[in-house]
């Protein structure tokens, strides 16, 4: 009986421990986040003192992309003297979370929410809530389907994966078979960028032959095992896109493993240790890197806008996008974006 | 069928039994009250107020879609088993309701009872593999957890499917009581108010029934309960019947919740559910638990979670925080058991 109730106890522990790890191993995040961010101290609440205090709801946390994008938001809100809450829910498929986080930023009063939606129209109600009780809204990345939001600070992801498409067919010569990997068809940076970069490719080159978009959720091993699958139906595959951080580092495992380092033109999105690691080596070709940290500064410059009484803006705060490659990728205003 | 009358419980617990259960829902209880304390007294602290009817009437819908998945779970748990297939179950409940609603434009009624129904069904193939097959429950289940997964996501064809316009489904499950607004001053919503049905519901079957009898049974002691004549293997498979309708009831919550069905969403809930049930005294090992405790636990593991957010705890500890306490909670029973025995 006592083994038993050990047996018992011993598997509590682990189900605990699965259930806070679990979201680590299906986030596309890979890499641990460096010290410096994770050990913060809880900031002051809503609703002491002067300082506006400004909601920042994301669409996750762990991932590198979204530390960049938090880092921005708080430097910004550090010198613009604001205080600012920045939070995801541990996966993008986590919707009812996000709302939960919704509710509870919504009881604080916050003067502002910036807010990336997992799903818009999931989220609609809350919304209202907000515009109902006067609290200016700010879409950032995916943005939301919406009127309510002010403004929409993002990268025109469209434009940037077209970009990756003229790069790639430069570096294959304008023919041959390229392998798309996506992060997913429902959300706005997966749709954006898998017709911005299948439509420059249908347009202007039409020698070569898309092979996909396959979908992997960002997530690093997915996105691997579709990769592989790709190549063994296509061996002549020349070239691969990755749509995300997490897509991108799935292909580059896959190419390690199977030896074509050098052999197949690879070319991703966003930044992260072993995407720098491969285009130094010469694995990857290079990559579009949006923002992110400029992502999370307009995010709060156009927050103090609203709360200061603004109240016409533009539709879109265009953020940027910069394509960077071993050629430059030491030059200080790249630097300035990646994130490791 | 046998009606076995005189299925005793295990000598020398039942003279216990009153004055354990009376422990342990105060335990439970007890534990919630000094959680609000403590979330009261930081949030005073630092300038703010926990004890809000906002915070409250947020904390009850957050807690609502997990706190019905546990009630089915903690039938299983009593049994001695698990079942780690109700996130996913739910998500293809939620599905299903979705698909009857919008493309099969059947009327908003026979939507739900299809979800729930789809519960009971997942339900009756776990305990068909666990009860007439002898699978051990943590694979069968673990098996059916994917399969309604991918079900989900090939009957969306990955994408969420969405209520088109108001057709009384959501702000019928996600209106008030009382009829006031959810951003008004009073109501409760009710979504919550179904929790707590559907709680009573749960209790009255663990409790007054003979399903409720032999659940305990079949936890205490499955073999004896087997040589006096309880057809052991119809019973379990009618407790993952319970718990899969109970799913069944939560992915219906949860559609009308998210206002569509999120065919990736759902996966991981079992997991809250499991640390709900726990943290509110059911034993893993079968034989005990109840229902009210249940009900705390969801609360406790939400009142955490919004708690945490609400002091801006930052993210990484709020996990840390929630694991340690589901390890706690689950030590600390084991103590209290261990000087009793």
């Amino acid at each position: 009986m006592a083994n038993k109730r050990l047996l018992a106890l011993a598997t509590v522990a682990v189900l605990a421990l699965s259930a806070c790890s679990s979201t680590a191993t299906t986030a596309p995040a890979a890499t641990p986040a460096p010290a410096g961010t994770t050990a913060a101290t809880p900031a002051p609440a809503a609703t002491t003192a002067a300082k506006p205090y400004i909601s920042i709801v994301s669409k996750g946390f762990q991932h590198q992309f979204w530390q960049a994008v938090k880092k921005g938001a708080e430097d910004e809100a550090a010198t613009e003297g604001a205080t600012v809450n920045f939070i995801g829910p541990n996966t993008e498929a986590d919707v009812q979370p996000q709302l939960d986080m919704l509710n509870t930023e919504l009881a604080k009063k916050p003067a502002a929410l910036c807010f990336a939606a997992l799903d818009s129209k999931a989220a609609g109600p809350i919304l209202q809530k907000f515009q109902d009780q006067k609290i200016p809204v700010i879409a950032f990345d995916s943005g939301v389907d919406s009127t309510i939001p002010l403004t929409t600070v993002a990268t025109d992801n469209v434009a940037a994966a077209a970009l990756a498409a003229d790069k790639m067919a430069a570096a294959i010569g304008g023919s041959g078979k390229v392998g798309v990997i996506i992060h997913d068809q429902t959300s706005r940076t997966g749709i954006d960028r898998g017709t911005g970069f299948l439509n420059e490719m249908k347009a202007k080159y039409p020698n070569i032959k898309i092979i996909g978009p396959q979908y992997g959720a960002g997530d690093v091993a997915k996105s691997a095992d579709l990769a592989k699958s790709m190549l063994a139906a296509n061996p002549d595959i020349k070239g691969f896109f990755g749509g995300n951080e997490g897509s991108i580092e799935g292909v580059i495992n896959a190419v390690n493993e199977l030896h074509l380092n050098g052999k197949i033109t690879l070319i991703g999105y966003d930044s992260g240790q072993p995407q720098l690691d491969a285009i130094n080596g010469g694995t990857e070709l290079g990559a579009i890197t949006q923002n992110p940290i400029g992502i999370g500064a307009q995010c709060v410059v156009n927050a103090m806008k609203a709360i200061k009484g603004q109240t016409t803006f533009d539709k879109n705060v265009d953020t940027g996008f910069m394509w960077y490659d071993k050629t430059n990728i030491t030059d200080p205003k790249i630097v300035a974006v990646l994130y490791k | 069928m046998s009606n076995a009358p005189g299925l005793p419980l295990p000598a020398g617990r039942s003279g216990a039994l009153i004055r354990a259960d009376f422990f342990q829902r105060f335990l439970a209880f007890g534990a919630l009250i000094v959680l609000i304390l403590f979330f009261q007294v930081w949030c005073v602290a630092i300038g703010t107020n926990f004890l809000t009817f906002e915070n409250l009437v947020n904390i009850l819908v957050a807690t609502a879609v997990v706190g019905v998945l546990a009630l089915g779970e903690t039938f299983v748990i009593i049994t001695g088993g698990i079942d780690l297939s109700v996130g996913t179950v739910l998500t293809i409940s939620m599905v299903m309701t979705a698909v009857c609603i919008t493309s099969q434009h059947l009327p908003v009624p026979v939507g739900i009872l299809v979800g729930f129904l789809t519960g009971g069904l997942m339900g009756l193939i776990n305990g068909v593999l666990v009860a007439h097959l002898k699978l051990a429950p943590f694979i069968a289940t673990l098996g059916i957890l994917n399969v309604a997964r991918g079900l989900s996501l090939v009957l969306t064809q990955t994408r969420p499917i969405y209520f088109a316009g108001d057709n009384g489904f959501q702000s019928g499950v996600m209106g008030n009581l009382f009829g006031v607004k959810l951003s008004g001053e009073f109501g409760i919503p009710i979504i919550a108010i179904l929790m707590f049905a559907a709680a009573l519901f749960a209790a009255f079957l663990l409790g007054k029934t003979v399903l409720g009898r032999y659940t305990f049974a079949l936890g205490s002691n499955e073999e004896a309960a087997r040589l006096s004549g309880v057809n052991v293997a119809k019973w379990k498979m009618l407790v993952y019947v319970v718990c899969g309708l109970f799913a069944g009831l939560a992915g219906v919550l949860s559609a009308a919740r998210l206002g569509s069905a999120q065919p990736a969403t759902g996966f991981g809930l079992e997991l809250s559910a499991i640390s709900a049930v726990v943290i509110g005294g059911t034993s893993l090992s079968g034989g005990e638990g109840t229902i009210l405790g249940t009900v705390i636990g969801a609360f406790i593991v939400y009142v955490l979670t919004y708690g945490l957010q609400f002091v801006n705890v930052p993210q990484e500890w709020q996990i840390v925080v929630t694991g340690i306490v589901v390890i706690g909670a689950v030590y600390i029973d084991n103590l209290r058991r261990r000087q009793r025995a």
